[in-house]
């Protein structure tokens, strides 16, 4: 079937199976290897994108439901002006706000989970999410990390959430 | 372009390419024209290969290239300790476990690659399975290490205390699976790209199965999503697989294992029966002690021998004691081949051994604190090798930090408190079906454990690894070492050590691709042997890069930073190889097993505080204080990131992670039954780093990676213990297990970890 | 990679009902989380055609009529959880919908979905069976009105006929109703339940306490589990003894002494047949005991 959707911001039209996964498309369709796969059922959240307004998991959502609808990957986290130069070694000044705290507390280890991690805290942010850690661990319990613990992970999405209640875990 | 600092530490190096995505991981690589490979396994635990069918429907074979035993040049091995996994079943041959790999389809897309291996009918005649590892006749490894008179040792006891410690599988569950692609080369070899920890273990399987040489075989890492020892030894199997398919294609050929094959059919955590007797005076001196091991090696050999043998020396605990004999045996099973996970035998034991010891303190009445603080090693005190600890001993340190910080002694006054206020209406009613007044209770533990630094006994001896820092005509310099980054930071601490080493910025360091067309072998990426001993290795070149350039005419006096873009204008390129020295005065026999098991050892404490529903027995992992020593702290950022990561693994082996098996076969090999904390489920981890530095390692680091993995599933146990008065002596203390202590009730608790159940189908004829 | 079957996306409900009733039969997709699943794991015969409905306004929207709540079928949990209306009628439900995977699962998942599903598991369906549901479908042949307690026809298998959606679900508003939920998984998110128990109950006379806790006698008294049997089911034994009864010690330790004799649970992957039988009892057990307040 015919599809058209936005990407990052930028108008995209495919004609692909109705049933092929947003994360197939993202990936093999258009070439966008930062959404990852870890599982393929739905329980990693390493393929977290931001559909709309709200954060899902691309293997599970069929590209029938996306046509007419926005999508926002990793590669649409730091501002347009920075990207582009992303490719093979990012450079300094490129992250947004998210990233680059996730860079300066150790957030991201073996960075599988990471762009997926950043799309649920993204989303999370944009909501309004404050730095309150029970909350904070809320939105980010359907992404799995088996490096990190998840300590720093928390302590970046706090450090650029609205201000709330660090320390307190309800 | 570096990612620059932050408060004055090196930020890390790849950092920036993994969070915006640019980083690519083996199933991002793009090779135009490549087709997928698949992997035919068997579904018996144990048979007779007969024949591999093809079914006769209309199905156009001519569209796939199916590869078996008989297409492989080279022997039929997976090349490691033992010859005895082969890369592919042969007809004849015995198959001995549940996906165990017997042939290999390709085809150009996934839909025709289903298809055909839907049609694969594999001829078996069954073979009678043996999946009880105390059944096993099969030894792959044994050893027994004595000091001491233990008939003597016994004799003295105050209190003697038994007690039989079992724990299960655990999956490394690494967020990245298993990948590799293979690209056939022009000059008839292989080159392999793929998530892997070891390019040299690879390197080696495929000269040796392939027939290839060092220059035909290539291996390259691409990004590495997690590892854990679990792309330690696998991809070995996986790149030999991917590379008997694309010689045949012709073409790169993709084989990306999905989440259900990962964790069907690559190794886990040896799951082990721990036996424990000790004699102890009545003040908590260590008297004697008796401990058996037997550890499930699974269907082949992989690393098990030494799995066993750190183990074998662990197992007994930090502990001072002057009668001690330790046999431990290592047997096969017909379940899939287990192999490396962090810790590589020491959690297993030491989970054994401080649950022993905290059950010891209940006995004795004295606090889990004090009988440490009388039995953990000093410095000058004999290990069961019979190793004097000369140096570098953090054991008291650590505990008293992790103590300290966690006010340890007074939480557990008041748990204590509530425990008594508590048992008027007890904690489990009669009828069960009933509860109690309160619904939480919460309770604090504290262990204590050892790991020792780097190979045991003389592997480092042997494997001699090089590590290499080339300045180039144009005054680059760069890192050229086998070392795998994935997730620890190997890229960013090597540039770091070296820029130190040589007075100049990380940033100006480059670091060379995990490529063995252009690295040396500097040994696998293991046993927390990355910074100890690479690093150090790393160090030792920069400081005779450093004095020669320094020395040089032209550096006229000046210091390296300002000479060597001149000195080596002047010079053209230089490559300093620095390979591994046996530390002074280090001796292992491997032979008795007496002597100098690790050169140093490091030290970790832990603190649990756990909430548990005493309806439901859910257990609450909530504060950790995790104190661990690992010599020297390079980077504080990424070394307080393993404690917190490797912390949390040992958290959910003690609380939720378990593989079940029937007839040998995982049940629970899906991510939505395997399953691992979440970020609600993680406690909150309060890390102390601690520095004992070790004499050997110019920089004095011992390593940190498994250091955490040893100590906070003890802790946690004894935690769940102080919170519900029962121990719980099987891993993972799931509630199931909690509520079977807790009341008579029957079909409570589930059968032993680690031991596959049968069906009630018989599986053999 | 998972497979793709045909998929047709209609706009309204008559499209919708027309595909359904299409030859061969067609299996309706809504936010996919375990359509999606079953695919990928190729667990099962994939369907042979789909019908997405997730562009079908009509099955969307949560709205009070004069004696009930209606529920649209794709009401995902998310909305679930932000709804003032399903927080004032069904607060039980809102925290089931909590429970259910993480955000990535709530944004997507649907109430329509879960009864679809009919998994034993499904974690909206104790709360559904608890507060008397019904389940309104649709087909090309009209709407009909399915009691929640004759839905579920065996494991994984519902009352509806293969050309029938679901359109919503209407809860009856009954006043001075409570309801508790209670879900015991393996870990705190993204886990499906060992044991998942709802109650609801009337409080009759005078109550001691505020909002009908306390010792007033229990009325309409509904006891309803997931994860014990093939399919979700309601506890009558239990229920039988809590009928009438006030919600002492007494009537607590006999309703949690009937549950636990009534219910089968089974030994799974996921925890041990005596383990749910016995938590199933002590669950119900405690959420009396905090309702009488002792």
């Amino acid at each position: 079937m015919n599809v058209r959707f936005l990407v990052n911001g930028e108008p995209v039209e495919l004609d692909v199976p109705g049933m092929r996964r947003l994360l197939d498309v993202l990936r093999e369709d258009l070439g966008l290897s930062g959404t990852k796969e870890g599982c393929g059922e739905g329980e990693c959240g390493a393929c977290s994108v931001i559909l709309d307004s709200a954060v899902v998991d691309a293997c599970l959502v069929p590209i029938c439901q996306v046509d007419g609808h926005t999508v926002r990957t990793v590669e649409g986290l730091a501002p347009a002006a920075a990207r582009g130069r992303t490719r093979h070694g990012a450079e300094v000044g490129s992250l947004d706000d998210l990233q680059q705290a996730f860079l300066e507390t150790g957030g991201a280890q073996c960075g599988i989970c990471t762009p997926g991690m950043l799309m649920a805290a993204r989303a999370y942010l944009d909501d309004g999410g404050a730095a309150d850690e029970e909350a904070i661990r809320t939105a980010i319990a359907g992404n799995l990390c088996r490096c990190t613990g998840y300590t720093k992970i928390v302590e970046a999405i706090a450090r650029v959430a609205n201000p709330g209640s660090m320390g307190d875990r309800g | 372009m570096t990612p620059g600092r932050a408060r004055g530490i090196p930020l890390r190096r790849e950092g920036p390419d993994k969070l915006t995505g640019a980083a690519k991981y083996a199933d991002d690589l793009v090779f135009p024209g490549a087709w997928y490979g698949a992997t035919v396994r068997s579904t018996e635990p144990r048979a007779r290969l007969v024949a591999i069918d093809r079914t006769d429907d209309a199905f156009d074979w001519t569209k796939v290239v199916l590869v078996t035993a008989a297409d492989i040049p080279g022997d039929n091995v997976v090349s490691l300790i033992s010859d005895d996994q082969p890369v592919l079943v042969p007809v004849g041959g015995e198959i001995r476990h549940q996906a165990e790999p017997v042939a290999l389809l390709a085809a150009s897309d996934r839909a025709t690659l289903r298809e055909a291996k839907r049609r694969i009918r594999l001829r078996t005649q069954p073979l009678e399975p043996v999946f009880d590892p105390l059944a096993s006749e099969t030894v792959f490894a044994h050893f027994e290490l004595t000091k001491g008179d233990l008939g003597a040792g016994f004799a003295e006891a105050d209190v003697v205390l038994e007690g039989t410690y079992r724990v299960g599988h655990q999956e490394q569950l690494y967020i990245e699976g298993q990948a590799m692609i293979a690209v056939p080369r022009e000059d008839g070899g292989i080159t392999v790209h793929g998530s892997l920890q070891c390019p040299y273990y690879i390197h080696g399987a495929m000269k040796r199965a392939l027939r290839l040489d060092d220059v035909r075989a290539q291996v390259v890492q691409s990004e590495t999503g997690g590892g854990f020892g679990g792309k330690e030894e696998y991809p070995s199997m996986l790149a030999l697989h991917a590379a008997l398919l694309a010689l045949r294609c012709r073409r790169p050929v993709r084989m990306i294992y999905d989440r259900h094959e990962d964790i069907a059919a690559t190794t886990k955590r040896h799951p082990a029966i721990v036996t424990h007797r000790t004699g102890v005076k009545r003040d908590g001196t260590l008297v004697a002690q008796e401990i058996d091991v037997v550890m499930d090696g699974g269907a082949y050999c992989t690393l098990t021998p030494v799995v066993l043998s750190r183990g074998t020396i662990h197992a007994g605990g930090p502990y001072r004691s002057p009668n001690v004999v330790i046999r431990s045996r290592a047997v096969a099973t017909n379940t899939p081949p287990n192999g490396a996970f962090r810790g590589f035998g020491a959690p297993q034991v030491e989970f054994a051994a401080e649950t022993q010891m905290n059950r010891l303190a209940e006995a004795l009445g004295i606090s889990p604190l004090e009988i440490r603080r009388r039995n953990a090693y000093r410095l000058g005190d004999e290990t069961p090798t019979r190793q004097i600890l000369r140096e570098s001993v953090a054991a008291e340190d650590v505990l008293e930090r992790a103590a300290g910080a966690a006010e340890f002694d007074w939480i557990r006054e008041r748990t204590a408190r509530a425990r008594a206020e508590r048992a008027g209406s007890g904690t489990v009613r009669t009828p069960a079906t009933s509860t109690s007044g309160p619904r939480k209770a919460s309770g604090i533990g504290l262990a204590l454990a050892w790991h020792g630094a780097g190979f045991t006994g003389s592997g480092e001896v042997q494997l001699a690894s090089v590590a290499s820092l080339e300045l180039d005509a144009d005054g680059r310099i760069q890192v050229l070492t086998a070392s795998t980054e994935m997730g620890q930071g190997t890229r960013t601490i090597f540039p770091q050590l070296v820029g130190e080493a040589l007075g100049v910025d990380a940033d100006a360091v480059g670091i060379a691709p995990q490529d063995t067309a252009f690295v040396p072998d500097s040994g696998p990426t293991v046993a927390s042997r990355t910074a100890m001993v690479v690093g150090g290795l790393l160090i030792k070149a920069a400081r005779r890069l450093r004095s020669e350039v320094e020395a040089s005419r032209e550096a006229a006096g000046r210091p390296f930073a300002e000479a060597y873009r001149t000195w080596a204008a002047a010079h053209g390129p230089r490559r300093v190889d620095e390979r591994f020295e046996p530390y002074p005065g280090v001796g292992f026999d491997d032979e008795t097993y007496v002597g100098d098991a690790y050169p140093a050892f490091g030290w970790a404490a832990c603190v649990a505080e756990v909430d548990v529903d005493l309806d439901t027995c859910e257990v609450t992992v909530r504060d950790v204080v995790a104190a661990d020593d690992v010599g020297h702290v390079i980077h504080p950022v990424l070394c307080e990131g393993q404690v917190e990561g490797g912390t949390l693994q040992a958290v959910g082996y003690a609380t939720i992670e378990e593989m079940k098996l029937v007839d040998g076969r995982y049940l629970n090999d899906r991510l939505a039954t395997y399953l691992i904390p979440t970020a609600l489920d993680a406690p909150r981890i309060n890390t102390i780093l601690v520095e004992a530095p070790f004499s050997g390692a110019p920089h004095g680091a011992k390593g940190v990676g498994e250091l955490p993995m040893d100590v906070a599933a003890p802790a946690v146990v004894a935690a769940i213990h102080d919170a519900t008065g029962v121990w719980i002596h099987d891993l993972p203390a799931t509630p199931e297990r909690i509520l079977a202590a807790l009341t008579a009730a029957e079909d409570v608790e589930p059968s032993p970890p680690g031991v596959s159940s049968r069906s009630a189908r018989p599986t053999a004829a | 990679m998972a497979v793709e079957p045909p998929v047709e996306s209609p706009r309204t409900l008559a499209e919708a009902f027309e595909l359904m009733a299409t030859e061969p039969p067609a299996r309706p997709i809504a936010g996919g989380t375990d359509v999606m699943v079953q695919l990928a794991g190729e667990i099962g015969e994939p369907p042979e055609r789909l019908v997405d409905l997730w562009r079908v306004d009509g099955l969307r929207g949560i709205s009070l009529e004069p004696r009930a709540l209606s529920i649209g079928a794709l009401t995902t949990y998310t909305q679930l959880r932000r709804s003032a209306l399903v927080a004032e009628v069904a607060p039980a439900l809102v925290e089931a919908a909590a429970t259910i995977g993480a955000a990535q699962i709530q944004n997507r998942g649907t109430v329509g979905g879960n009864l679809g599903n009919a998994s034993p598991a499904g974690d909206t369906l104790p709360v559904l069976l608890a507060l008397d549901a019904e389940v309104v479908a649709g087909s090309a042949r009209g709407e009909r009105s399915i009691p929640i307690g004759s839905f579920f026809a065996g494991y994984r298998r519902t009352a509806l006929t293969p050309d029938e959606l679901i359109l919503r679900v209407r809860i009856p508003i009954v006043p001075g109703r409570e309801a508790r939920f209670r879900k015991v998984g393996t870990r705190r998110a993204q886990a499906i339940s060992k044991v998942v128990l709802a109650v609801a109950w009337r409080a009759d006379g005078s109550a001691a306490g505020a909002g009908g806790a306390g010792g007033g006698s229990w009325r309409g008294v509904r006891v309803a589990l997931g994860s014990v049997a093939p399919t979700p089911i309601r506890a009558s034994a239990a229920e039988a003894v809590l009928e009438g009864a006030s919600p002492t010690p007494e009537t607590a330790d006999r309703a949690a002494e009937a549950l636990a004799a009534q219910i089968s649970p089974i030994d799974d992957v996921r925890s041990t047949a005596g383990y749910r039988r016995l938590v199933a009892a002590r669950v119900l057990h405690r959420l009396i005991r905090d309702a009488g307040a002792w």
